[in-house]
């Protein structure tokens, strides 16, 4: 179990025969470190391979494997939960929030990151609140007031319940990336007589790439994911996949459970194309470690 | 300063001191700047849609049919949700986040300052580790309750290899519950963790050692000290992810009994139309949870908070 | 070289080589240094100077090679065992202990009872005139006074083998001159052996008792200051030395002919290889620039000034003499861009050596003049 992610200085044990050999440094923890990664990484594996083969199956046994296998199960799971329209609602859904979020989010993480002024601890205080107070909190007053506005079930009383989170959300992300763009970029860029719109256009913006690709990335994957704030607002017609696939397990004693199943990987498809994604424009360590820059 | 100058005599370029200053220049000098005006949006979104709710839910809360407090009065007499015990929840579903965020933040710690230096395959082990927060906490709820069932693999293999004899009973109950929390939260515990421990200035593990200090000594009395704050953060950010949450009480567990978590009370009651009682239960699921926060920072306040860097670096 | 340490520190080097993947980062190193003696590894980043100082320290494996301090093989100890003292370049002071307590580590660390540790504590930060701040944190300290934290820690318990690694490097010009005389009073007070990695010449000639250096992980050569300064063993080391002007030619019976750059070159100093491919360097402190061209026995060379800069007793003086070959000098009185002028140098202050192979790389600034001899 050690060798497969030690690190290197363990792996390359001195070859030398040499007095005081250096022994291996924590072997114990060591092993119980990536012990109980495995078994994690293990226990998610098999929790998948099971709704995978779940879906696939025709009867089910008392053994480890199903009698025979089937794809029948999507097309009736597309046909009774109407996946075509679920995965619409989800991606439309996502898009949305993704594109407002982002233009609110933007400009109030350059004021945060960039200036001082009175209120600024008070605007912060209005971007963490959302992060520490339970979902369900703001969830209900919030659904309540999206039914008085008659905006229940409808894509636009989605969108607007999941603008709530993910605008603070962004910004949190968004000001380490604008902090990082040295402020005298900027000022040689206006010294130069670029008027704001021109370095917002040519120097920030593009310089800002990477955070907007991070903060969108990571805000869809959340909206997707979303499921207490949809949950209460949406309706029969307005679905996200998380609040169908919700509801067909919480009913599974009245449904084939390869139907639900079938749905689940098609929602389980549907996330790991957003994390392949994120994968490919955000480096999870370079967002989490941005701090860190060898100084030599 | 402000004086009033000789009016109209000189222009203000020959007195500077003549010059008045306008509210204008005033407001520039606090830092008031026009720039300012890009946090318009968002302020106005997040107070209409944020803080406005949380108002009116407070305000909701108070509205109950028996008067001002008869909703929270409901609510701790267990008249909520068919007359099932509501106040139990409190303690139910702080065992489960608390539970839930000791073993995500217990798990994340060892494998995040293994994953500090450069170690082959980091990049795959990093995305094996993010799929369940991509996941979402109802799909591996309904994962899980096929994977820990009495008939799931889980079972069949502890079964088979002969460490039990009679299937685990993992769901309909606690131990299913923290553990689909576990394997959403521990990703975001982790993620958290790896930033802040190479955030560590590695010559200061080089430096105690070169001190003198071995390997398990380099840890405590230099790693770990440098690593409380961000452990006291990812504890509370853990904290709140598990404390929200109801699908997996519900898929996972049993939520009429043992894992009826407050969010769960909150929904139902709102399902049924009761807007007063949802509000209290989602008030006091609100406090509950502010308050244990304000606990581990107060605790986390008592100890040291500083630069995780040696000197300037 | 003299015995003044206390508690040994003979330091012993054979064959050290680290290499990353296939890449030699240090390719057999092999030293001696007495116990109590100042070495200064010197050359440029990348040079494998701190792979060496690394190696030392035990952050590093060797490859192969042997390390043993006063006759014990260390070279396979972890750090932590091997009684050494280090001072990083970051000063890596640890954020949550107070300046008592950074220099207290290594002491704990050796189960030093308290009484003995606080009073050896309070005399090493008496020695680095840091009494006062014992209860401070490393970040209410100013980067100088965090540096001499890092050396009372490195010190505090009196190591066998005290290591540098460029501990200047952070700070500003000022405070640099400062810190190192303090470093070396220190050295003289207290004689313990001590291993010193820098790329700044300046420092390494005036801190060291010797002198070690280093390039691409091959040692150029090794040898008091004064000798690696008189008399520096290449071109590379010239150049790094301050040798700034370098001229490729040939040479033949005590006369360097470059085209038509022809100089005499005089008898102390390196020898120089017969006939073939060599370089002449010159320092520009030896190159003098003159309207009037005294009568004496030193090369003449007609200089076209391009720049004048005045830098307090003389001006430096850049120009373009024969072939187009840029030249630096100094000069007493101020010349004017564009003026004609004349270098002189003395036979004896040219360097002549065998010519850098093709592609190797130029050390610091020298070779500046005519890198391509087409």
């Amino acid at each position: 179990m050690t060798g497969v992610a030690a690190p290197p200085a363990e792996e390359t044990a001195p070859t030398l025969p040499g007095p005081g050999r250096r022994p291996l440094r924590h072997t114990l923890t060591g092993a119980v470190t990536w012990g109980g990664l495995w078994v994690f990484v293990g226990g998610l594996l098999l929790a998948v391979a099971t709704v995978l083969l779940t879906s696939l199956t025709t009867q089910f046994t008392d053994g480890w494997l199903p009698r025979g296998y089937t794809t029948r199960w999507y097309a009736q799971s597309w046909a009774t939960f109407d996946l075509g329209h679920l995965l619409a609602t989800t991606v439309g859904v996502g898009v949305a929030v993704v594109a407002v979020t982002l233009a609110v989010a933007l400009p109030t993480a350059y004021v945060l990151a960039r200036l001082t002024f009175p209120g600024r601890r008070l605007l912060l205080l209005l971007i963490l609140v959302p992060q520490v107070v339970p979902v369900m909190t703001y969830a209900v007053p919030l659904a309540t007031l999206v039914y008085r506005l008659r905006l229940n079930d409808t894509l636009a009383g989605i969108v607007l319940v999941n603008l709530v989170p993910a605008i603070p959300f962004a910004v949190l992300v968004l000001v380490p990336f604008v902090e990082q763009i040295d402020p005298r970029i900027e000022q040689a860029a206006r010294v130069c007589g670029a008027t704001n719109r021109r370095v917002f256009v040519h120097v920030l913006g593009p310089l800002l790439v990477p955070g907007l690709l991070a903060a969108g990335v990571l805000t869809l994957v959340r909206v997707v994911g979303q499921f207490e704030l949809t949950f209460l607002v949406s309706g029969p017609d307005s679905q996200t996949l998380v609040v169908a696939l919700y509801g067909a397990a919480v009913q599974a004693g009245e449904l084939a459970s390869q139907e639900i199943n079938a749905m689940a990987v098609v929602y389980m498809l549907t996330t790991l194309v957003l994390l392949l994604a994120a994968l490919r424009l955000v480096d999870p360590t370079a967002v989490a470690a941005r701090d860190r820059r060898s100084r030599r | 300063m402000r004086a009033a100058g000789p009016a109209g005599a000189t222009s203000d370029l020959d007195h500077p001191e003549a010059y008045r200053l306008t509210w204008r220049d005033r407001a520039r000098q606090r830092g008031l700047t026009p720039t300012l005006w890009l946090v318009a949006p968002g302020v106005v979104f997040m107070i209409v849609f944020f803080v406005y709710p949380l108002c009116y839910g407070v305000g909701l809360s108070l509205q109950g049919t028996g008067g001002w407090f008869s909703a929270y009065r409901d609510f701790f007499a267990n008249r909520l949700v068919n007359d099932h015990g509501s106040r139990e929840s409190i303690l139910i579903t702080l065992e489960l986040a608390l539970a839930a965020s000791i073993v995500n933040v217990a798990l994340a710690v060892p494998v995040a300052y293994r994953m500090r230096g450069t170690v082959r395959a980091k990049r795959t082990i990093m995305a094996v580790v993010l799929v369940p927060m991509t996941l979402g906490t109802v799909f591996v709820a309904s994962a899980m309750k096929e994977f820990l069932g009495p008939s799931g693999w889980l079972n069949r293999a502890l079964l088979h290899t002969g460490v039990v004899d009679q299937p685990l009973q993992l769901v309909g109950n606690f131990t299913g519950v923290l553990l689909s929390l576990v394997f959403t939260g521990l990703p975001f515990a982790f993620l958290l963790m790896v930033g802040y421990t190479s955030g560590i200035d590695p010559s200061l593990v080089q430096a105690a050692a070169v001190c003198g200090a071995r390997p398990a000594q380099r840890f405590w009395l230099v790693t770990f000290p440098l690593l409380l704050p961000g452990m006291t953060i990812t504890f509370c950010l853990s904290f709140v992810l598990a404390f929200g949450v109801f699908p997996s009480a519900t898929l996972v567990g049993n939520d009429a009994g043992p894992t009826r978590v407050l969010s769960k009370i909150a929904y139902t009651e709102y399902s049924y139309g009761r807007y007063p009682t949802a509000s209290a239960a989602a008030v006091v699921m609100a406090v509950v949870q502010l308050a244990v926060l304000g606990l581990v920072l107060w605790g986390r306040g008592l100890l040291h908070r500083g630069p995780t860097t040696g000197g300037k670096g | 070289m003299t015995g003044r340490g206390s508690g040994g520190g003979a330091l012993r080097i054979r064959a050290l080589r680290r290499e990353f993947g296939s890449f030699a980062a240090l390719e057999g190193l092999d030293l001696d240094v007495p116990a109590g003696e100042f070495v200064a590894l010197l050359g440029p980043s990348g040079c494998g100077k701190s792979t060496a100082l690394n190696l030392l320290a035990g952050l590093l494996e060797p490859t192969t090679g042997t390390v043993s301090l006063d006759g014990r093989r260390i070279d396979r100890l972890p750090p932590e065992k091997r009684g050494i003292g280090m001072v990083f370049q970051n000063y890596a002071l640890f954020p949550h202990l107070t300046v008592a307590d950074n220099v207290a580590f290594g002491l704990r660390m050796r189960g030093c009872p308290k009484p003995e540790r606080a009073e050896r504590v309070r005399r090493s930060l008496d020695l680095v005139r840091l009494r006062a701040q014992a209860d401070r944190y490393p970040r209410q300290l100013s980067g100088g006074q965090q540096q001499r934290v890092a050396i009372a820690r490195a010190v505090v318990v009196e190591p066998r083998l005290v290591l540098m690694d460029e501990p200047l490097s952070n700070l500003d010009a000022s405070l640099r001159l400062d810190l190192r005389t303090e470093i070396r009073a220190l050295h003289q007070q207290l004689g313990l052996t001590t291993i010193y990695v820098t790329h700044d010449q300046a420092e390494a000639l005036s801190l060291a008792d010797r002198l070690v250096v280093l390039r691409d992980g091959t040692v150029q050569q090794v040898g008091t200051p004064a000798e690696v300064y008189e008399r520096p063993a290449n071109a590379f080391v010239a150049g790094f030395v301050g040798y700034r002007n370098s001229v490729p030619g040939e040479l033949a019976a005590g006369v360097f002919d470059a085209g038509p750059l022809v100089l005499r070159v005089g008898g102390t100093g390196s020898t120089p290889p017969d006939g073939g491919r060599v370089v002449a360097m010159i320092r520009p402190e030896d190159l003098l620039i003159t309207r009037e061209p005294a009568t004496g026995a030193g090369n003449e060379v007609p200089v076209d000034v391009r720049v004048c800069e005045y830098q307090g007793r003389s001006f430096a003086v850049e120009g373009t003499g024969p072939g187009g070959r840029v030249l630096h000098g100094r000069s007493d009185q101020p010349v004017r861009p564009g003026e004609r002028a004349v270098a002189v140098v003395a036979p004896d202050r040219i360097r002549v050596f065998a010519a850098p192979e093709e592609g190797a790389r130029a050390g610091g600034a020298a070779l500046l003049a005519g890198r391509e001899p087409s």
